[in-house]
């Protein structure tokens, strides 16, 4: 439908909650020009900042080419369309988003799917930190939708989740799955320390490697191969950790044995 | 000076018994009078219902526990955000908001005085900060007595007369307005890691009991002539079966001399009304409650209605606050224990309409509302933001004028708590005289105030009014139109200014004043050596820091009282 393209490079941060499909719909190009955008504290127009050019796709797709990683909450709280970012795209991407498809091919900012509730961020790069975490202070996280991470994401990402997916294929920072309640996230290399603190439900597989389970966790079991979601599963064999017993948690961190074999000495307690 | 004829009004003024009569309401330099000149600003407000401005005796709007509720819900903050206007600050906060937007929602509703109702003295300087800056209001706050170390202590000794000196000197340093007790004996216990289940339970290592804390600090407040009487916050809040405790409270004041001015005011009463024997077999007492307090005259109270909302309760209550932590699975949650004083907590909190207990609490609030039959007994309140937030008030109001707005909601509740909810049996819909009587003129003559809660030549020119023609209205078939018109005055008049016009704040030069009581006792507390020295031994502040001197409020006004002792 639409493609955008920096005029120049940002130096301070620009707000662009307004550019979403659901937004754009149904409006000319001129008008969506018109729309307010701020930049630092200066209230400015879209058509300010960006160059907008049409292109002849009929769905409602916006494709953003070039460096937007000082924009924040581009795709705020869209439920349909699709997004194309060609570059690296700042905080708050697709907070409240409720549906539809953003796709990064680049490095996605902080607190991006903050508070999400369906649909599909695919990032092609890395992620900052609290991937997928909600506002300061909220106890309910994301609660449903899928994001995957190419590359490795920052600390304290999946805090609260409530539900959906988290596949990251690079390594997590530390704090993984901080409070968790449901849903699942799959890290493919190593985890930093203390994932899943707080946790009281909800699964996380470690199929690289992390140097230690918190006390706080107790071996369960040892198990061939865990469920991801309707179609895929991870194979084994992981060793199931139970926890965070400290807030009577039942979630479960499964971590791959043959790359762990730190984790050896658990097996005399089962 | 300025002023201000409001023509053509159906004003409701009952202290003065003016129901709904179109008249004229005339102001000059602040107070109501007979009559201005030709020379007066003319407000047309034929077609309008004009009341006094509104009187709020229980809501926590500043202080310790209201700011560490800031603290720890920036959730709250982000989900609602006023900007600044060319006339108001910017401000945030849901169920806590900000100082000034405190102030200018609270005007929009035609309320013009508020009472900040839980003040430990060791925070009484930051409440009146937070005070100060709350715009377009006249304001008090009540000091936490019941568990206070020196009040314990005289009482346990049965040395009342002390014990009100002290307490005279207590509202001279705390600039405070009436004397607060929550949980008497179960705040002081709780510093132990107890408390009290009953009114006769023994205060550890103070030989006294609730009954005697309370019935003790009516005696006080008897002595001192204290415009207000004991506002009391009953042992067992909020658990079931408490309504014993509440009503042993009731029949414990009776033994306090009356004289035709109330002896206890207990607020929050939907959180003391509760029946059963556990959560799971939780009932309404709001029977068992309305019967008592229509049969007796020695108290006031009011509703602590429900709001199902996301909000923060906070309390000097701690060990409520601790069963509300267990029961609310296992929120973010601040406990504190306030060194002599008093103890606190807080915790956000979601009532549900489809949690069994949360539909029952807010069928409980408006059964006891409509069955006890003197709005002059019963006043309305959220008891913010504990209940839910103060700016639901006109959400109550049409609950309790429209016989079909409660229906609508109960609908909506949990089946279990519709089978016990005894609204359907209520037919009572209040009018525009009793809301007036339960929003204004009924809290002001609780609180004493007599420049407040009505239009008669000398009050205060604090008035409110709305877009609500009583000939035209049925308010109780048309409920959401008459709410809408509570949601947001005409005007605001506050000492004879114009504050509120359609809604929005136009003034923003009208600080509002800080009343405190300065009560004069034959002799003065004697603040002697041994004092001191307690104060060196158990207070993290030095005596000379503590207290709170007038100059430390933005605009005092200083309401001298004569004490029989």
């Amino acid at each position: 439908m639409l493609i955008l393209i920096p005029k120049r490079k940002f130096e301070v941060p620009v707000q662009a909650a307004c550019i979403s499909p659901d937004v754009f719909k149904g409006k000319v190009t001129a008008e969506i020009a018109n729309m307010p955008i701020t930049e630092g504290n200066r209230n400015l127009k879209l058509g300010d900042l960006f160059e907008i050019q049409e292109d002849n796709l009929e769905a409602p797709y916006i494709t953003i080419n070039g460096d937007v990683s000082k924009v924040k909450r581009i795709g705020s709280a869209m439920k349909t369309g699709e997004i194309l970012v060609n570059g690296d795209v700042g905080m708050h991407t697709g907070e409240k988003m409720a549906g539809g498809k953003i796709t990064v091919n680049g490095n996605i900012g902080g607190w991006s799917g903050s508070d999400m509730k369906g649909g599909l961020i695919e990032v092609h790069g890395d992620a900052g930190d609290y991937l997928a975490s909600p506002y300061r202070g909220t106890s309910t996280g994301m609660k449903g939708g899928v994001i995957i991470v190419d590359g490795k994401v920052g600390s304290d990402s999946g805090c609260y989740l409530h539900g959906g997916i988290l596949k990251i294929k690079g390594g997590a920072g530390r704090f993984l799955g901080y409070h968790m309640s449901d849903g699942v996230i799959l890290v493919d290399k190593e985890v930093d320390v203390r994932p899943g603190a707080c946790m009281t439900g909800g699964k996380i597989v470690i199929t690289g490697t992390v140097e230690e389970v918190m006390p706080s966790f107790t071996i369960d079991s040892v198990k061939p191969k865990v469920k991801i979601d309707d179609t895929t599963s991870a194979a084994g064999p992981f060793y199931v950790f139970l926890g965070d017993l400290s807030e009577h948690g039942t979630g479960k961190i499964f971590v791959n044995k043959a790359n762990n074999p730190q984790m050896k000495f658990y097996e005399k307690y089962l | 000076m300025t002023e201000l004829l409001i023509k053509n009004g159906f004003v409701f003024d009952p202290i003065n018994k003016i129901n709904g009569e179109k008249m004229d309401i005339a102001i000059k330099d602040g107070k109501i009078v007979q009559k201005v000149s030709s020379k007066a600003h003319v407000i047309d407000a034929s077609g309008l219902t004009v009341m006094p401005g509104g009187v709020d005796i229980h809501t926590h709007i500043a202080g310790g526990e209201v700011n560490t509720g800031r603290i720890i819900r920036p959730d709250d903050h982000v989900k609602d955000v006023e900007r600044k206007t060319a006339m108001t600050r910017s401000g945030t906060g849901y169920s806590i908001p900000s100082t000034f937007t405190t102030g200018y929602r609270y005007s929009r509703m035609g309320y013009t005085t508020v009472m900040n109702p839980s003040m430990a003295p060791l925070q009484a300087k930051h409440t009146h900060e937070e005070l100060n800056d709350i715009p377009l209001l006249d304001k008090a706050t009540y000091p936490l007595l019941g568990d206070w170390w020196f009040v314990l202590e005289n009482l346990a000794k049965g040395n009342v007369e002390e014990c009100a000196k002290h307490v005279a000197w207590m509202m001279d340093i705390t600039k405070g307005y009436a004397i607060k007790i929550v949980n008497p004996g179960g705040l002081e216990s709780w510093g132990f890691g107890h408390n009290v289940h009953s009114i006769d339970d023994k205060v550890p290592n103070f030989c006294i009991t609730p009954r005697e804390i309370i019935t003790g600090l009516a005696r006080v407040n008897a002595m001192l002539n204290l415009p207000h009487s004991i506002h009391l916050h009953t042992n067992n809040l909020g658990l079931p079966g408490n309504y014993i405790t509440t009503l042993d409270t009731m029949k414990a004041l009776e033994s306090v001399p009356y004289n035709g001015k109330p002896v206890g005011h207990i607020t929050h009463l939907q959180f003391a009304s509760f029946a059963g024997d556990g959560w799971a077999h939780f009932q309404s007492a709001s029977e068992e409650i309305s019967s008592y307090i229509n049969a007796h005259n020695h108290m006031t109270f009011d509703m602590g209605q429900v709001i199902f909302t996301d909000t923060t309760t906070m309390t000097a209550d701690g060990p409520f606050e601790f069963s509300l932590y267990e029961l609310g699975g296992h929120n973010k949650w601040v406990n504190s224990d306030i060194e002599t004083e008093t103890s606190g907590g807080i915790i956000p909190f979601t009532y549900k309409k489809n949690s069994p207990v949360n539909a029952l609490q807010w069928s409980i609030g408006l059964e006891l509302a409509l069955l006890i039959k003197d709005p002059w007994k019963m006043f309305m309140s959220t008891d913010h933001p504990n209940g839910g937030p103060f700016f639901a008030y006109p959400r109550v109001l049409a609950w309790l004028y429209s016989k079909k707005a409660r229906e609508i909601t109960l609908k909506h509740c949990n089946k279990k708590a519709q089978k016990k909810s005894l609204l359907p049996s209520i037919d009572r819909e209040m009018s525009l005289y009793e809301i007036a009587i339960m929003t204004r003129a009924g809290q002001a003559k609780a609180l004493g105030l007599s420049n407040k809660g009505q239009l008669g030549v000398g009050a205060d020119a604090d008035v409110a009014i709305y877009d609500i023609n009583p000939e035209k209205l049925d308010i109780a078939r048309q409920f959401k139109v008459a709410r809408k018109a509570f949601k947001h005055t005409t005007y605001t008049i506050k000492d004879g200014t114009i504050v509120v016009k359609d809604g929005e704040v136009v003034n923003n030069k009208t600080p509002g004043r800080t009343m405190w009581l300065d009560i004069q006792t034959k002799n003065p507390c004697v603040i002697d050596e041994e004092m001191k020295r307690k104060f060196k031994q158990y207070w993290t502040i030095e005596y000379d820091n503590y207290p709170v001197f007038e100059h430390y409020l933005k605009v005092p006004q200083k309401l001298t009282i004569k004490a029989s002792v």
